[in-house]
């Protein structure tokens, strides 16, 4: 170039983002996989600082705060652990093929809620009345109906008006908080408090008191993978999901599928809340749920819509959550800790799709230099 | 006209993703006191090109040189100090506020004073000629008035480089004569002037130079008054060929498909197809020949279910049982269950024909998974049919089970015109089904319809390539702003008569504009 010397001092960014589609499924599982490490590193190393422990030690604490003397045949904490898992589990998949059709389903909490309070108002009014077989198929059926009744509502605007679903279920979620405070207000008497119902809890096996609410939801894993893969109505709703125009062309009835994915995510979600009140508090409060429905939100998407790997993404995050909580005890610390810990690995992982699905290039060579 | 170039690039390339290369090494220069237009056919690149002047994207490749030095332009803002002012195709104004308002938007001048602002934007509406009411809110205004202000803010900014992206696509004929007489003034007081366009007419009447893009590659620049229609023509869009497409004569030809007076309102209220009457014949093929938008994408939305019908009737005969049918108001489940065997590639074949994040596989189902009474899919069929397409298209992809969105543009055709004609229908909608594609691929897809046309059946051929169209088809209707402006024998008829009928309503304003 004639005039070199006049180039202006160069401004072009040194980082570029490109996006690409090309990473083989494989190598983007070694990324996610990787950050996992590395997670595991910097908690292991968070952990340290905070218990003065070594790292060993501190994933042996972790272990045990989770799993307990399991090796000795004392399987109580896995249970313990393993309904955890179970519940966050049914949320997500509840919200899997409501994600799928990409309608954002931010409801499972108030949907939970509901199928919950269902159940307990059976628990609690016909205990007496219904023998212990037909007590449990009522609960069930009016936990479901509840749940997708409250799923219901969100997915006919949507589907006739065209209104927001995330703002929708946002606000359904308060009326069902409001409601289950006022039934407290009601049956708690001065204390707003129901005291555990006797009547109508699901069965303990052995020592596991779980056993029904672990069984259920790992049933429905299997059932959801196949429905989502498998079955006809699975398939529509991926198509209502990638594209509502070539649902249309192809002569998918959108609204009914928005309608009936919809009743069925509710539903899950009152099942949900079923499984914790027949199944675990055999009470309710608005803490029923404890915010795992928008945790569930996460979860969902960090199995990539899969069942199985969201159950394998749920274990891992509880472990560290219940894990790290073990630690942060054993310092004298309160479990703040714990929640800043699963975030910063929730962190990681969603942070890490980004190099999944573009990447950073630096500035590229200049074709002329300057002498 | 100086000699130093306001604006050089050099071997400038732009990707998105792996695959698409919206630019590649284009070299392209303009001079203060000139029009220089940049002509091209859609998705030739020219807005890309231009989009990187102005500091939407940034190149991945090349450099870019204003007044001699090297420029590094990576936001409108840089663009701006530059004095580089872009007019896009989609308005970005604050609809509630008043043009001054809009004008003096984002301009960090100290003080906000609009009465001086106000003076300021009306010496420059006096200097080039604008009409405009400065206190007028945007919402009330025309799209003319609205452009207005798009090209006073940007002189406002003290741009002396404007690029205007099809200025004209939204103008009456009267208002392009007014824009462009005020970009002559422009140029004559020294400004340079880059305006992006495919109306051959305007490049000839206002510019004084024409690059050319094809494809996303620069092909040349010509002076315009060297030049001549047909050599644009043949820059454009290549060579001039002889395409050899077979064509046999339709036999047995009966009528499939007649449309009958049909009109369609689109939700802003615009006619968008007024009257429309045509037949369809057994195998025949019908071509649509129009300007891009004038109503050809409705139309075989109105066929196939997809579009409301304000009034008309479409009728279809069953090549069995002889019945004649109504397909109006029926949706595609409706007609497909009245055993109308209809057959639809749309234009939009990732967004509509087919699902591209979804294999082949799964993209074969599309028409036929409802097929039995089981609740689960049948993966076996149309993985055999996937098979068949693959291997009898030559399809290059790495597995049935691929995504369609990574293959090529080419390919995705060949899988959805191959699962469309596995469907064996009786009448075949076809939009655009060779646009982008490369030459073989074009033939390939040319066979199958006239193999199709064998069968007996009724081909409806939507094309933009006239060259085709006239090798094609056998009849060949030509639509205007939703009109059918007449219907031509394609063995006799000629480029130049379908290229006067496609623009006969428009022809009276265009010639306006010429002068």
């Amino acid at each position: 170039m004639s005039n070199a010397k006049e180039i202006k001092i160069s401004r072009e960014p040194l980082l570029k983002v490109v996006k690409r589609d090309d990473m083989p499924p494989l190598k983007a599982w070694l990324v996610r996989f990787g950050t996992l490490a590395i997670s595991f590193i910097i908690i292991g190393l968070f952990s340290m600082a905070i218990s003065g422990k070594s790292f060993g030690e501190t994933y042996e604490i972790m272990f045990m705060g989770v799993f307990g003397r399991i090796f000795e045949g004392k399987l109580t904490m896995l249970w313990k652990y393993l309904q955890e898992v179970a519940m966050l589990l049914a949320l997500a998949l509840a919200l899997t093929p409501a994600f799928k059709m990409k309608f954002w389903n931010c409801g499972a909490e108030g949907q939970a809620l509901m199928g919950g309070l269902a159940a307990m108002i059976c628990m609690i009014e016909l205990g007496d009345i219904l023998s212990y077989p037909v007590l449990i198929a009522v609960i069930a059926v009016t936990s479901i109906l509840a749940g997708a009744v409250w799923g219901l509502i969100p997915a006919i605007f949507k589907a006739f008006f065209n209104t927001n679903e995330t703002l929708f279920t946002l606000m359904m979620n308060y009326i069902a908080t409001q409601i289950i405070a006022y039934y407290l207000y009601i049956k708690g008497g001065g204390s707003n408090v129901i005291n555990p119902v006797s009547a109508g809890n699901f069965p303990t096996v052995g020592t596991n008191e779980y056993f029904v609410n672990i069984t259920v939801v790992t049933v429905i894993t299997v059932i959801m993978f196949i429905y989502l893969k498998y079955s006809k109505q699975g398939y529509e709703i991926s198509v209502v999901g990638e594209s509502q125009n070539t649902a249309r062309y192809i002569g998918i009835n959108v609204k009914k599928v928005i309608i009936r994915t919809m009743a069925i995510s509710g539903a899950l979600c009152g099942v949900t809340g079923m499984l914790l009140v027949a199944g675990k508090d055999h009470s309710i409060n608005a803490n029923l749920v404890g915010g795992e429905g928008f945790t569930a939100i996460l979860m969902s998407w960090l199995g990539q819509f899969n069942p199985f790997i969201m159950a394998v993404m749920i274990a891992i995050i509880t472990f560290i959550e219940i894990g790290v909580a073990k630690v942060a005890d054993t310092a004298l610390l309160n479990s703040s800790f714990s929640s800043i810990i699963v975030g910063i690995v929730i962190l990681m992982l969603v942070g890490c799709e980004f190099f999944i699905h573009y990447s950073v290039k630096f500035r590229h060579n200049k074709k002329e230099v300057e002498a | 006209m100086s000699t130093q170039p306001a604006i050089e690039l050099k071997n400038i390339t732009k990707r998105f993703g792996a695959k698409v290369i919206a630019n590649k090494n284009v070299n392209l220069t303009a001079y203060r006191g000139e029009i220089l237009s940049i002509l091209g056919e859609n998705g030739s690149g020219k807005t890309t090109l231009m989009n990187m002047i102005s500091g939407i994207y940034f190149p991945d490749e090349g450099q870019i040189f204003i007044d001699g030095n090297e420029a590094v332009i990576t936001s409108p803002k840089d663009a701006f100090s530059y004095r580089i002012g872009m007019i896009h195709q989609h308005f970005k104004l604050v609809e509630v506020f008043s043009a001054a308002e809009n004008i003096v938007l984002g301009i960090d001048e100290g003080k906000y004073n609009l009465k001086n602002s106000t003076a300021e934007i009306k010496k420059i509406s006096e200097q080039y000629g604008f009409d405009l009411d400065v206190n007028k809110k945007i919402y009330s205004m025309s799209v003319s008035e609205k452009q207005t202000v798009e090209i006073i803010k940007v002189l406002y900014r003290g741009a002396d480089i404007l690029i205007l992206d099809e200025p004209t696509a939204v103008l009456t004929p009267q208002e392009t004569q007014k824009l462009f007489a005020i970009l002559r003034r422009m140029r004559d007081d020294g400004k340079c002037i880059i305006i992006i366009t495919h109306k051959l007419h305007e490049v000839l009447s206002l510019s004084d130079r024409v690059s050319v893009l094809r494809k996303g590659e620069y092909v040349g620049t010509v002076n315009t008054a060297e030049t001549s229609e047909n050599e644009l023509t043949e820059m454009m869009v290549g060579k001039k060929i002889s395409l050899n497409i077979q064509r046999d004569e339709p036999k047995n030809a009966e009528d499939r498909l007649v449309v009958n007076k049909l009109t369609c309102v689109d939700r802003a209220g615009t006619t968008v197809l007024d009257d429309v009457s045509f037949t369809a014949k057994s195998g025949e093929i019908l071509g649509i020949a129009g300007i891009a938008g004038s109503g050809q994408r409705e139309l075989l939305e109105a066929i196939a279910g997809l579009q409301h019908l304000s009034s008309g009737e479409i009728y279809y005969f069953d090549p069995k049982t002889g019945e004649k049918e109504n397909l109006k108001d029926k949706t595609p489940m409706q007609i497909r269950n009245m055993g109308v065997r209809l057959s639809f590639v749309p234009e939009d074949r990732l967004g509509m024909g087919l699902v591209g994040n979804m294999d082949i596989v799964d993209n074969m189902m599309l028409r036929s998974y409802r097929k039995g009474h089981s609740a689960f899919l049948e993966r076996k069929k149309p993985k055999d049919l996937a098979m068949k397409i693959i291997h009898d298209l030559e399809v290059v992809t790495p597995s049935a089970s691929t995504p369609v969105r990574r293959l090529s543009g080419g390919n995705v055709q060949k899988v959805l015109v191959g699962r469309e004609i596995a469907a064996s229908p009786t009448v075949l909608m076809v939009a655009y089904p060779v646009r982008g594609l490369d030459i073989n691929s074009s033939y390939t897809i040319y066979n199958l319809l006239n193999e199709q046309k064998e069968k007996g059946v009724a081909i409806v051929f939507v094309g933009e390539d006239l060259d085709v169209l006239v090798e094609l088809c056998d009849r060949i209707m030509v639509i205007g702003s939703g009109k059918i402006n007449g219907i031509v024998d394609g063995r006799t008829a000629t480029k130049e008569e379908i290229g006067l009928l496609m623009t006969k309503s428009k022809q009276e304003g265009a010639e306006d504009a010429n002068e």
